[in-house]
């Protein structure tokens, strides 16, 4: 779901970067956030309620609503709308509200 | 711990604007932002903007992002730190940072915070599936990273933001299947209603948003037709079968650090949530806190622009004198005051009259 022709802009995918989400190996550029290189794998559900264990996707992008957070590289509660995508980042969905260590 | 003149928070137009006029008339300035990049919301504008040429009307947002980082990359007094969150203000005008995973701790003369705003939520059954996001946050993915919402798309809320993410959305090949508007009338520029009406998207108004379905991402939607009480009417439901909702429903003030360091606070509808009390100078009920842009009154991004120039300039008169002080600062009233003309300008105004104070530092 890339837009490849925009009247306006133009997006640089000079640098292809791979990463593993939930133990499948996909791929994104440099200079996107995570929560969008995994939008353009189509997919949406970034984790699910501590509780109730609903669905979550991003709502803001901006980083103020944490609605998604993820565990990057081990670390819980990553806000991946504003955290950038590295070459070989382990990206796994949160379900719970992430543990000290 | 270092020292500095002012520790500006927030990288947005009005941050900027206020550390370039800060610094140009020889402050030390630090200015912190949270993401990596500076320009705030201005980097996924790629309409033009209103207001007057001293505004930068006609030009695309993110170009007037790249001005004022230019303007700002000029300076020589000026540090900039990236990836940075501010975390608290204290009494001794000491800010404490989380630079990416470093605690930092900084001591200033003066803090302006420019945090901006954020977006509304609207309430139904279901609204946290995901597909269903913020306008701005899909004209972030879309104008900043290139990467579709979805197929297509129903927008909630006709104002200016729903408008144009709508066009935005149509220029990247998304598939807008109407838009939503609550109230009996759409809110936003009529130029932008027409430019959509144009390419045939529906425009509702009177309607909203009854439930949303889908089993892990929203597959469909159901509106209906609205009462003069904004009450839904039964039997006026219809079903859109869409992956993507964007709600523009406003903004609300991202005001929640000006209230823990102390600041006077009331909540005022037009301005869109909690702001503080200010003077003349944008100066809080705390000594020497500032603020300017969106988080003390939702307004747009020309008119936070000119408030982080007088914020700037008002510091550096405080602390330096500038010579040519009252011949700036009659210059960038004025512009406000024009950009404030017409009928939202007055909405506006009315809501400022409520959290100003003349003399609360007298």
């Amino acid at each position: 779901m890339r837009i490849s022709s925009h009247p306006i802009l133009k997006f640089n995918r000079d640098k292809e970067l791979s990463f593993i989400f939930d133990g499948r190996k996909l791929v994104g550029y440099e200079g996107e956030t995570i929560a969008a290189a995994l939008h353009a794998n189509n997919i949406k559900v970034l984790g699910h309620s501590s509780v109730k264990h609903r669905p979550r996707g991003f709502y803001c992008a901006i980083g103020n609503c944490t609605s998604c957070n993820m565990i990057v590289n081990d670390e819980p509660n990553v806000r991946t709308c504003i955290t950038l995508l590295e070459d070989g980042m382990v990206v796994k969905t949160q379900s719970n509200k992430g543990e000290l260590k | 711990m270092k020292h500095y003149d002012v520790v500006v928070v927030g990288a947005g137009p009005a941050g900027m604007a206020c550390a370039i006029n800060a610094t140009k008339h020889g402050l030390t300035v630090l200015l912190v932002e949270r993401d990596d990049f500076l320009g705030g919301q201005l980097i996924k504008q790629t309409h033009m903007f209103f207001g007057s040429e001293k505004q930068y009307a006609k030009t695309r947002g993110i170009d007037i992002a790249t001005i004022l980082k230019k303007e700002l990359l000029k300076q020589d007094h000026v540090d900039i730190m990236l990836d940075t969150s501010a975390l608290a203000i204290y009494d001794d005008k000491v800010i404490t940072l989380l630079n990416h995973h470093d605690y930092i701790k900084v001591k200033a003369n003066a803090i302006v915070v420019a945090t901006g705003a954020s977006e509304k939520v609207l309430a139904f059954p279901n609204n946290d599936l995901p597909g269903i996001y913020g306008a701005g946050a899909v004209q972030t993915l879309m104008n900043v990273h290139g990467v579709k919402p979805g197929k297509s798309v129903v927008m909630v809320g006709a104002g200016n933001i729903g408008l144009i993410v709508s066009y935005q959305l149509l220029q990247a090949g998304v598939d807008v299947k109407a838009v939503v508007e609550a109230s009996d009338s759409i809110g936003g520029y009529l130029v932008h209603a027409q430019k959509l009406r144009r390419l045939g998207v529906p425009i509702l108004t009177n309607h909203s948003v009854k439930e949303a379905h889908g089993a892990t991402a929203l597959e469909e939607l159901i509106i209906w037709k609205l009462d003069e009480n904004f009450s839904g009417i039964a039997g006026t439901e219809k079903r859109i079968e869409t992956d993507t909702c964007c709600l523009s429903v406003g903004l609300k003030p991202s005001s929640e650090m000006l209230r823990q360091a102390g600041a006077e606070m009331t909540y005022v509808r037009s301005l869109g949530g909690y702001v503080p009390y200010i003077n003349q100078n944008h100066e809080t009920t705390v000594n020497n806190l500032f603020v300017c842009g969106d988080v003390s009154g939702i307004e747009e991004a020309s008119s936070a622009m000119v408030e982080g120039f007088i914020v700037g300039l008002t510091l550096a008169n405080r602390f330096k004198n500038v010579p040519n002080f009252s011949v700036l600062m009659t210059d960038l009233k004025t512009q406000l005051k024009d950009l404030r003309a017409g009928e939202t300008g007055e909405h506006i105004m009315k809501g400022i009259k409520q959290i100003m104070r003349g003399d609360h530092h007298a």
